[in-house]
């Protein structure tokens, strides 16, 4: 009395945009090789349904100064490069990243503003010193921001970087830089499927192909609202599969900003003993909030210690078995 | 499948005779759909409706408990592939394994460790759910001995053995404690179901594959047992989500009966290292396991897990909160610190652990943000200065503290201006950004 089991495939009208970070020589930059994400086909990981083309990537965030507010956990990481952001982004690489984060800081490490010039010798700094495609972050303040990454993106011309981060309030001279000189952007807004298919809208309408932006819904570390996160990611996922042309753009979220700000990832002393070895607890926190987001359906993750980097490509590594 | 209400009509008589208490055939169905009647209700119901009705309220994932009071564990009855749908119900119970041939005393520290082992989180307990005790020496009497020390935990139990004559004398020391016996596959399945009517234990059926495990189910199922949990032969990564998915959809989408049980998961099997374990146990969390069977305990890597659990099962519809209010921390006087902050249980949690490990006696007002975090609670009106000076206002805690300064979150610095021509007399002092910063704030507060 064999029951015949028919496996339930989807039949999905839609599908992720590829999306080509970096660019080498012949494409017109200097990275030793460029990184595509994007183009699923299905749910992630789901290789009987639908062709997913390019494994989730990891880009690891480093900063143009030490960034003292850090965890001592991640200072002790990256105790010998933290002060050198070429250095820095040189380790990254050898440490497994598939792409560099660079954030530019308000201040430099005298304590002086930081300016277009010095922030545009970093980029050169770094780009020097790494084969990898970059992003490049502002610190946060809408007229830093624009100051910063403008010089920035004509510094790094041809080079496909990604700038960021663009929200609502603040993206059209970001757009305009990614425009000028051929970058990439990431398009920013909190937890909302809407808000993020509107911006992905709005920016598309200054004129920047779907092909340079990043979708980036804002995520919660692990026990600070990852599950906000993670749901609003299953849901754009979703909408993109079904064919809501202005969702189908790979997803980029910031674990490990997310993960290190929390208590359980930044504190040493004073907290519970169920909370068990420090190090190995907050490696783990950012780890599973990445292996978390992965699941639901991210493409980039900028992560910050070199061992949740290495947990979590070991996790990717064993996904990506594609079946015959 | 649930039905809607005009399928229930269907089965009902027609007649609208009122005796069921609404006006209607139909009002009753609406309500019967809504689960806010019961079908006894009406004396008309021939025996056949009641019959289907019954069937078509089957769950599609049947829950299955082990263990018996407190602390047993439920799982199944899940109606959704996404959690944003609906809401994932059952919380998968997470155990860890013992084996007969450690030591005794190992044994029983682990299950102890096990079993004491609670953390704090949001106000909650998070522990882990059991054990696993497994019968690797291939002896009766030692399996016997073993689940008979690890029953003093009085901790829900999985019993893992091929050998009938183990299973039976490990279930013999157990008896009363409704285990789970791991599991039937295709050699021992009938000894197995005897096993588990005797004892009225659930059975776990094992076979590698969906149309093997399908068969074996339904022999089992023939045999007279029900209560069931499925290991489909997956151990790793990929091919773990992806026979979960399968099952999963064919439970919910296809109504498929005998693959409507939870499963059970072995991470340990499948990783390299006790990190890799805990992450593909996080992965089962997320994508449809019933049972997780850890080989190891580290309060490093439960804390993370137990964490994420209580995160993927929390109800998307309702943001988890504590009651709005006055709170008190170590016997506060007239002139101690006065805080403000939202009643969304991971940002009041926060603060109050600060506080309370502080050891500075303070009073910490809750606004009604409706759930919601200080600045998303900001961005949507529902903690402003009109809320924060309403919850001054209407607490009554202007009569409880002497002095008139109110600390608000750092993040909503820019609200302190609106804030004092909102409540004149009060000074407004704006707080860390984080409240893990608050100690250090606290002890150098002066009203
Ligand atoms: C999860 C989340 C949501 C969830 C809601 C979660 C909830 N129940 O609150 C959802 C998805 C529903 C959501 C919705 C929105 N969100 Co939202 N969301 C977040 C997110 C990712 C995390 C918030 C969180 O839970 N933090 C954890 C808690 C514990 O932090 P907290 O409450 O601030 O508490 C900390 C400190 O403030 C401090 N503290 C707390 N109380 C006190 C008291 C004192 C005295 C002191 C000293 C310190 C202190 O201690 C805590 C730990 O350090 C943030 C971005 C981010 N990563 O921070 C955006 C964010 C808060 N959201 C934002 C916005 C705009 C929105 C929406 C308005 C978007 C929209 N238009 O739909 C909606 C509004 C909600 C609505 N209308 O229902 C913005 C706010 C912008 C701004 N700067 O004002 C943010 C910052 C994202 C962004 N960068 O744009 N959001
Ligand atoms: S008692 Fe039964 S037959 Fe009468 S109105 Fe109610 S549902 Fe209809």
């Amino acid at each position: 009395m064999a029951e015949k089991v028919e496996i339930p495939v989807q039949k999905w009208s839609g599908r992720v945009r590829e999306v080509t970070l970096g660019a080498t020589k012949e494409e017109g930059g200097t990275r030793t090789r460029s990184v595509t994400v994007g183009g699923e086909a299905t749910l992630p990981f789901l290789h009987f349904e639908g062709e997913l083309p390019h494994p989730p990537r990891i880009a690891i965030e480093i900063q143009d100064k030490k960034p003292e507010e850090w965890s001592p956990l991640l200072l002790k990481a990256w105790e010998e490069v933290i002060d050198d952001p070429a250095a820095w982004a040189k380790k990254a690489e050898e440490r497994g990243a598939d792409l560099i984060l660079l954030r530019l800081s308000l201040d430099d490490a005298q304590g002086e503003e930081n300016t277009p010039e010095k922030a545009k010798s970093t980029v050169r700094r770094v780009l020097a010193a790494t084969g990898l495609p970059l992003l490049i972050f502002g610190p946060g303040q809408v007229d830093k921001d624009n100051e910063l990454l403008v010089a920035v993106a004509e510094e790094a011309a041809g080079e496909r970087v990604v700038l960021g981060v663009c929200e609502e309030k603040n993206y059209r001279t970001i757009v305009a830089a990614a425009l000028a000189h051929g970058h990439l952007v990431d398009s920013r807004t909190p937890m909302d499927v809407n808000l993020a298919k509107q911006l992905i809208i709005l920016i598309h309408d200054m004129g920047l192909p779907l092909d340079r932006i990043l979708m980036d819904p804002s995520t919660g570390a692990l026990g600070y609202g990852i599950e906000y996160g993670y749901s609003v990611m299953e849901r754009l996922r979703l909408a993109a599969l079904h064919g809501d042309t202005m969702t189908q753009q790979p997803i980029l979220v910031t674990p490990g900003e997310e993960a290190w700000r929390a208590k359980e990832a930044k504190v040493e002393e004073g907290i519970p003993e169920a909370w068990g070895d420090w190090e190995e607890r907050a490696i783990m926190w950012e780890t599973m909030t990445a292996t978390a987001l992965i699941e639901a359906g991210a493409d980039v993750m900028v992560m910050r210690h070199p061992e949740s980097v290495r947990l979590v490509k070991e996790a990717i590594d064993k996904l990506w078995v594609k079946e015959g | 499948m649930a039905l809607t209400g005009l399928d229930i009509y269907k089965l009902l008589p027609k007649t609208n005779c009122k005796e069921c208490g609404y006006p209607t055939c139909l009002a009753f169905a609406m309500k019967l759909a809504a689960k806010q009647a019961e079908l006894a209700a009406c004396p008309y119901v021939t025996e056949e409706a009641k019959a289907q009705l019954a069937a078509a309220a089957v769950p599609p994932i049947r829950l299955v408990t082990i263990g018996r009071g407190e602390r047993k564990v439920e799982v199944g009855n899940e109606t959704v592939l996404f959690r944003h749908d609906k809401s994932f119900f059952h919380p998968p119970g997470l155990m860890v394994r013992v084996t007969d041939t450690q030591p005794i005393d190992v044994i029983e520290k682990r299950a102890r460790e096990v079993a004491d082992y609670s953390v704090e989180y949001v106000g909650l307990e998070l522990r882990f759910d059991g054990l696993a005790v497994e019968n690797a020496s291939g002896e009766a009497s030692a399996f016997a001995s073993a689940v008979e020390r690890v029953r003093e935990t009085g901790l829900p139990l999985i019993l893992i053995s091929s050998d009938p004559g183990a299973m039976e004398a490990a279930l013999a020391k157990s008896d009363g404690t409704s285990p789970l016996i791991y599991a039937a596959d295709e050699e021992n399945w009938e000894a197995m179901s005897e096993l588990a009517k005797r004892h009225q234990a659930p059975l776990a059926v094992l076979a590698s594959g969906l149309e093997p495990l399908v068969e074996l189910v339904e022999k089992v199922r023939g045999a007279g047992v029900e209560d069931l949990v499925l290991d489909p032969g997956c151990r790793g990564f990929d091919d773990c989500l992806v026979t979960f998915t399968h099952i999963r959809r064919l439970a919910l989408q296809k109504n498929f009966r005998p693959l409507g049980f939870p499963l059970i998961a072995f991470p340990g099997e499948g990783a390299n290292s006790p990190e890799e374990e805990a992450i593909l146990a996080g992965q089962h969390i997320a994508k449809y396991a019933g049972f997780v069977v850890m080989e190891d305990f580290d309060p490093a890597l439960a804390y993370p897990l137990l964490t994420l659990r209580q995160n993927i099962y929390t109800d998307p519809r309702e943001p988890i909160q504590v009651t709005p209010g006055i709170y008190e921390f170590g016997k506060p006087a007239s002139d101690s610190p006065l805080l403000i902050t939202t009643n969304f249980s991971i940002t009041y949690f926060s603060v109050a652990n600060e506080v309370e490990g502080s050891g500075i006696p303070s009073w910490l007002l809750v606004a009604d943000s409706e759930g919601l975090s200080v600045l998303t609670g900001w961005a949507a009106g529902k903690f402003d200065a009109d809320k924060i000076a309403k919850t001054v206002k209407s607490t009554g805690i202007e009569e409880r503290v002497s002095h008139r300064k109110l600390t608000i979150p750092g993040a909503v610095a820019v609200l302190s201006g609106e804030l004092e021509d909102e409540l004149p007399g009060w000074e407004i002092s704006v707080g860390p950004r984080e409240a893990v910063d608050l100690p250090a704030y606290l002890k150098i507060w002066k009203p």
